[in-house]
């Protein structure tokens, strides 16, 4: 079982490791990393395996978000069936 | 491996484009509550609805969050309350009008459909008497919904019910004069109502459905609209494919989102009803889609073939990403619950005509149309008789929900707020059509009707 977390906002110190740190704390495996930088801005979209997941997901998804906007930047936890349903035939 | 493009497409959908499940609604069948003791019976009723949907708006909520898409309203559904009521008195029926509304509250959700009746070929004493305390109910309770079916292809039109829905619909409007006549926009008259239509206040768990059963309203005009959009200037064939693939997509989040709930909550999964359902919020209107495709404003002629068109490509997608697709399906053109609407309205681009043409070929009807308050009885009748024999002669389901707001006049705009919008009193035809209405009986079911 997979979830998709994105993270947008300002480019600022240490964002991937935080986030990396709270997966791990959580058990949730990171499977896949694709980042990229513009100018001051930055997008990451994190595959993560949550099968290990040491909490409820809806946990998770809350410490996620709340990190988010403790930092300043919008962290979206979903899913991956919400992917898989609507791109696949 | 996912893809990012798709993510992200994702993402932008549910946050920019207002892609959200519109409603996940429990339908319950109150047919083993039935007792001849009043209180027992309202019991049985209370009981039975906080029991099965205690756990429906935490699901939700769950769901909500897993999956990152907002669901917007969760609501319950029931079998109509003239098959339960017996022989309720007035009161009675008042009564449990007041139970439905009570548990609706218990329980958390924001509407409760199915205090109606089913009348098209006839009516019993218990419709009778439940048509005649509508009014009362829908100014007494806060969350309760009423939907009467007077007439079906194959029954024919119940002409009597029709004469007495322009009652109802007058006094429902002037018993909540104080609050917009509110109590119209919780009461729709249908010809073929579907059994198992998600979306309020029409909804009810039809005869013949099993006990309870989880379905699910998709919605996403602005993922449409910004769909058509991207594409630009492309010929027609192009853009019913784009807007095809866009309703696939739209429809198979519902999917998931039904199957997830049934799932959780126990309960068998209906179906999903795709359909393009408007909200007075920026970027969510039916009308912006139309204008997108190529006219000034909505209701400027070509109106009724963008809207054909946008109808059949909808349910072309959605019907292939979902196992079972129901309800009323196709686009919703209520005016006060879109913004592209009321503009098209207030700038006189949008009639009442126009409105009616349109409903011929998408899956609603005449739906939150404010008219002018001293509008008569007889008049409203004309416009339910009219709506409804579109509905009768083409087999589809027709509906109308029309508000005489009192004390309004054209230039008013009435506000109820939230999802229910706004919206400016809309121009009537006055010619008297009371003689018509006042024959009585039955209009004939049309000859396509005997298919065997």
């Amino acid at each position: 079982m997979k979830a998709v977390i994105t993270v947008t906002g300002q480019d600022t110190l240490g964002i991937i490791a935080d986030v990396s740190a709270i997966c791990s704390e959580y058990g949730a495996n990171i499977v896949d990393i694709s980042q990229s930088v513009m100018r001051e801005y930055f997008a990451m979209i994190m595959l993560v395996d949550i099968t290990t997941l040491k909490m409820p997901f809806t946990d998770f998804v809350d410490k996620m978000s709340a990190h988010g906007k403790e930092k300043g930047l919008v962290i979206q936890t979903m899913h991956e069936d919400i992917f898989n349903s609507m791109h696949r035939i | 491996m996912l893809n990012t493009a798709d993510i992200l497409e994702t993402i932008s959908m549910i946050h920019e484009e207002n892609l959200d499940i519109r409603t996940t609604t429990m339908g319950i069948s109150l047919l083993d509550c039935i007792d001849s003791d009043e209180k027992k019976l309202c019991d049985n009723i209370y009981n039975k609805i906080t029991t099965y949907a205690k756990d429906l708006v935490k699901t939700g909520e769950s769901i909500e969050k897993e999956y990152g898409i907002p669901i917007i309203n969760k609501r319950v559904a029931v079998t109509p309350i003239a098959l339960v009521g017996g022989h309720l008195s007035p009161d009675g029926f008042i009564n449990v009008a007041k139970t439905l509304d009570r548990a609706a509250q218990n329980i958390g959700i924001n509407f409760i459909g199915g205090f109606g009746a089913l009348v098209q070929k006839g009516m019993t004493k218990a419709d009778d008497t439940l048509l005649s305390v509508i009014p009362e109910a829908l100014a007494e309770t806060k969350l309760v919904c009423s939907s009467v079916n007077v007439a079906s292809t194959k029954a024919g039109i119940n002409m009597d019910a029709v004469a007495r829905m322009g009652k109802i619909v007058k006094r429902a409007a002037y018993l909540t004069r104080d609050n917009g006549s509110i109590g119209c926009a919780k009461f729709v008259v249908f010809a073929n109502a579907p059994d198992d239509n998600p979306f309020m206040a029409g909804a009810f768990h039809g005869v013949g459905e099993g006990d309870a059963v989880l379905s699910v309203g998709v919605s996403g005009p602005g993922v449409v609209s910004s769909a058509i959009k991207r594409a630009g200037d492309c010929d027609f064939q192009t853009l019913a494919e784009i807007i095809k693939k866009t309703a696939f997509k739209i429809t198979r989040v519902g999917q998931l989102v039904a199957l997830e709930a049934s799932k959780r909550l126990g309960v068998p999964f209906g179906i999903v009803d795709l359909s393009l359902a408007p909200t007075p919020a920026v970027g969510d209107s039916v009308a912006h889609i139309l204008e997108g495709m190529g006219l000034e404003s909505c209701g400027a002629c070509g109106t009724t073939a963008a809207l054909a068109l946008l109808n059949d490509a909808v349910k072309k997608g959605g019907v292939m990403a979902s196992s079972s697709v129901g309800g009323l399906s196709g686009a919703f053109i209520p005016v006060s619950e879109d913004q592209g609407m009321i503009d098209a309205v207030s700038c006189g681009s949008l009639t009442i005509e126009k409105l009616e043409a349109m409903t011929a070929v998408c899956s609603v009807g005449l739906d939150m149309i404010v008219i002018p308050g001293d509008t008569s009885e007889d008049v409203i009748s004309g416009i339910i008789a009219d709506e409804i024999s579109i509905g009768v002669a083409n087999t589809k389901t027709t509906a109308v929900r029309v508000i005489p707001a009192y004390g309004m006049d054209v230039g008013d705009v009435v506000d109820y707020g939230g999802l229910l919008g706004h919206a400016p009193v809309i121009k009537v035809n006055n010619y008297s059509p009371a003689k018509f209405i006042a024959r009585g009986g039955r209009i004939p079911a049309p000859i396509h009707s005997l298919k065997n």
